[in-house]
């Protein structure tokens, strides 16, 4: 074995070692700076040089790996920017943002991404409008008001709600609320924003509920029993204390519960039609974003035609929105970390 | 002021006792509210769960009658009664396994660099911040840079090398969290005890961090794959078909070296674009191999997320530091 016996052989100065990590680290002497000499150290579990390679290497290798989070997110966005530029030079920006028809495999080809974002943000409304309030009083219910018992089991449960794969709520929607809004809507069409939005909304409750709730556990317990001890009930606490001392982590959980709605494929485009059609109307087929995308990989579309760019730069759009309110809603969850 | 009438009738004489009833009554009415409140609870509580419980008796009335053993051992087929999933399931064990071997060994060494080695700066946390991205990047942007990245650039054609790498960087921040989350919560004796004992970092790491939160990374790995046998939208987009009825060639083989990669390389197809793709037909029968289909998914990743709770349940119950 091979031993450092001074500082000039080790990789690393101690000086530098000692103020990386703390002294007790070191299997050295952490008193006297100086390393004992090379005949001292021998026949003793020391401080070696090749152990000190491994080490490093490890290092290396798992911080390679952490790496790579930042390579894929870097090798996303040139992937879409990448392909996206070939399409604005087919397509000017100011025509993908401003025309009104979307028909990018017609011979009358058009590429206004309006219709697509119009579909997006309607059914992404209905889907928050049952998901938020939902979400929100089942959180409540579920930190303030419920025996543990109940507590117990329903957490869990939302759990494995969360988990069900997309495509059956897909199916669910098409084939079961689809028929059960006919009756009460007879002149809703077989795809409709509205099925889908709805199913949607089921699906996101366990995401937004679990992290309402996550937030409103983070209020300390002091603040509930000082409002307790004014005289305050519990649903008087709920709504006056703890609410707006979670705001902050409720409010994350609302955002990504949006880009949650905004990135969700397959329920719209098995339950809303995945034809583009320009209306706020959520009674109407329309296609998404990510429906428009579907569509297309279905499709045999050869490599590098117009039809394929479209994709990615519909991708790109898509992207850009979800981004955004991720990073609000990452910056207010940290908020309401960082105030308890 | 106001004044009540008491139960006999009489006006109250004492302000006191006034006081006290006026309080009893406000008192009465929060109640009221708080119990309100609570049956709203019990209410939306039941509307997650109704939906659950439809959704399942849905696939259940329709599907169960086309699941028998044919189901699972004929290939997809024009007729709708003789068509199965046996592509389907093979090709997501396949396509589970290429994401388990790329995604979990990344995904726990990212963990580990940033929970126990990763210095506080600047770079450190925008790994950090990007992790936090990626887990809200919508899956089917992973499909669009598998398509052009791994389909296109790298060659690998729609495979299931492909496939598998799309959900591996899917499930990639599941894991992490995971990881980070469960070496967070070993104590900091047991680091010092390992050093105390002479123990390098990387010692200390795997022969205790890691052994001691295995099963916190185990339940996030179940999670994450649960996860990535239901994505549908990232397959779709990398343009893998939808007809597939043949298997990929035999992982095990009978000449020497005995185990071939060429199933990396086959087209295939996945229990959710199996069903998807019976979803979109307009004829009625295929809807019903759909909801069988639907109900196998479900149940698979049921089973995988029960699985992931119970673990966490009895973790909690049996580390106490």
């Amino acid at each position: 074995m091979l031993f450092v016996g001074n500082a000039k052989n080790c990789l690393i100065h101690p000086n530098i070692l000692l103020a990386k990590y703390p002294a007790n680290l070191l299997i050295q002497n952490p008193v006297s700076k100086e390393l004992p000499s090379k005949k001292e150290h021998v026949g003793k579990l020391g401080y070696s040089y090749r152990r000190k390679i491994h080490e490093r290497f490890i290092e290396s290798i798992l911080f390679l790996s952490a790496l790579l989070s930042v390579v894929i997110m870097m090798a996303i966005i040139v992937m879409l920017v990448k392909e996206s530029v070939v399409f604005f030079k087919h397509v000017s920006i100011w025509e993908f943002l401003t025309d009104t028809q979307w028909t990018p495999l017609f011979d009358d080809a058009h590429y206004g991404i309006l219709p697509l974002v119009a579909g997006t943000v309607v059914s992404s409304v209905v889907a928050l409008l049952v998901a938020l309030p939902l979400g929100t009083i089942i959180a409540i219910y579920l930190s303030e008001f419920a025996p543990f018992a109940v507590r117990e089991v329903a957490k869990p449960f939302l759990e494995l709600l969360g988990g069900i794969p997309t495509v059956v709520y897909g199916y669910f929607a098409l084939l079961f609320v689809t028929p059960l809004l006919q009756m009460i809507f007879p002149e809703l069409p077989g795809f409709s924003l509205l099925s889908a939005g709805l199913v949607m909304g089921i699906m996101i409750i366990p995401y937004v509920s679990s992290m309402t709730e996550d937030a409103m556990r983070a209020v300390p317990m002091q603040l509930r029993e000082g409002s307790y001890a004014m005289g305050a009930t519990r649903f008087q606490t709920a709504i006056r204390v703890v609410t707006p001392a979670a705001f902050s982590g409720i409010a994350a959980a609302y955002i990504l519960g949006i880009s949650r709605a905004v990135g969700e494929t397959m329920v719209v485009a098995i339950a809303a039609g995945m034809q583009p059609n320009l209306t706020w109307n959520p009674m109407e087929p329309a296609a998404t974003i990510t429906a428009y995308i579907v569509q297309v990989s279905l499709g045999d579309l050869p490599h590098g035609s117009v039809g394929y760019q479209t994709i990615f730069a519909a991708g790109l759009t898509l992207l850009l929105i979800t981004l955004i309110f991720n990073i609000i809603g990452h910056q207010l969850r940290k908020r309401y970390r960082e105030i308890y | 002021m106001k004044f009540i009438k008491n139960k006999s009738g009489f006006l109250d004489r004492t302000k006191g006792a006034n006081e006290l009833i006026d309080l009893r009554k406000t008192i009465s009415n929060h109640k009221r509210w708080d119990l309100l409140f609570m049956i709203t609870g019990i209410i939306a509580l039941m509307i997650a769960i109704l939906t659950f419980i439809a959704l399942f008796a849905q696939m259940l009335i329709d599907g169960m009658p086309r699941l028998s053993w044919d189901f699972f051992t004929s290939f997809p087929s024009r007729r709708p009664e003789s068509a199965g999933i046996l592509s389907a399931w093979v090709g997501t064990t396949l396509v589970m396994l290429v994401t388990a071997v790329s995604a979990v060994p990344l995904g726990v060494g990212a963990g580990v660099y940033l929970e126990e080695y990763a210095p506080k700066n600047l770079f450190t946390e925008i790994i950090e911040i990007n992790v936090t991205n990626l887990a809200g990047v919508p899956s089917i942007i992973y499909g669009l840079l598998a398509l052009g990245l791994f389909v296109y650039q790298l060659g690998f054609g729609q495979s299931i090398l492909a496939a598998g790498m799309a959900l591996a960087l899917l499930i990639l921040p599941v894991v992490i969290v995971a990881t980070r989350e469960a070496i967070r919560s070993i104590p900091i004796a047991i680091r010092e005890g390992a050093y105390a004992l002479g123990a390098t970092k990387w010692q200390t790491v795997s022969d205790h961090l890691l052994p001691y939160s295995s099963a916190g990374i185990l339940t996030g790995i179940i999670i994450g794959l649960a996860r990535a046998i239901g994505e549908t939208a990232p397959i779709i987009t990398i343009g893998a078909l939808t007809f597939i009825a043949f298997l990929p060639p035999s992982p095990v083989t009978n000449e020497f070296p005995f185990i071939s990669f060429e199933w990396l390389t086959a087209p295939f197809t996945v229990m959710p674009i199996q069903m998807f793709n019976w979803v979109s037909r307009p004829e009625e029968a295929f809807q019903l191999n759909a909801a069988a289909a639907g109900l196998v998914l479900v149940v698979m990743t049921l089973t995988m997320n029960g699985l992931a709770i119970y673990l966490r349940y009895r973790m909690r119950k049996n580390i106490k530091w």
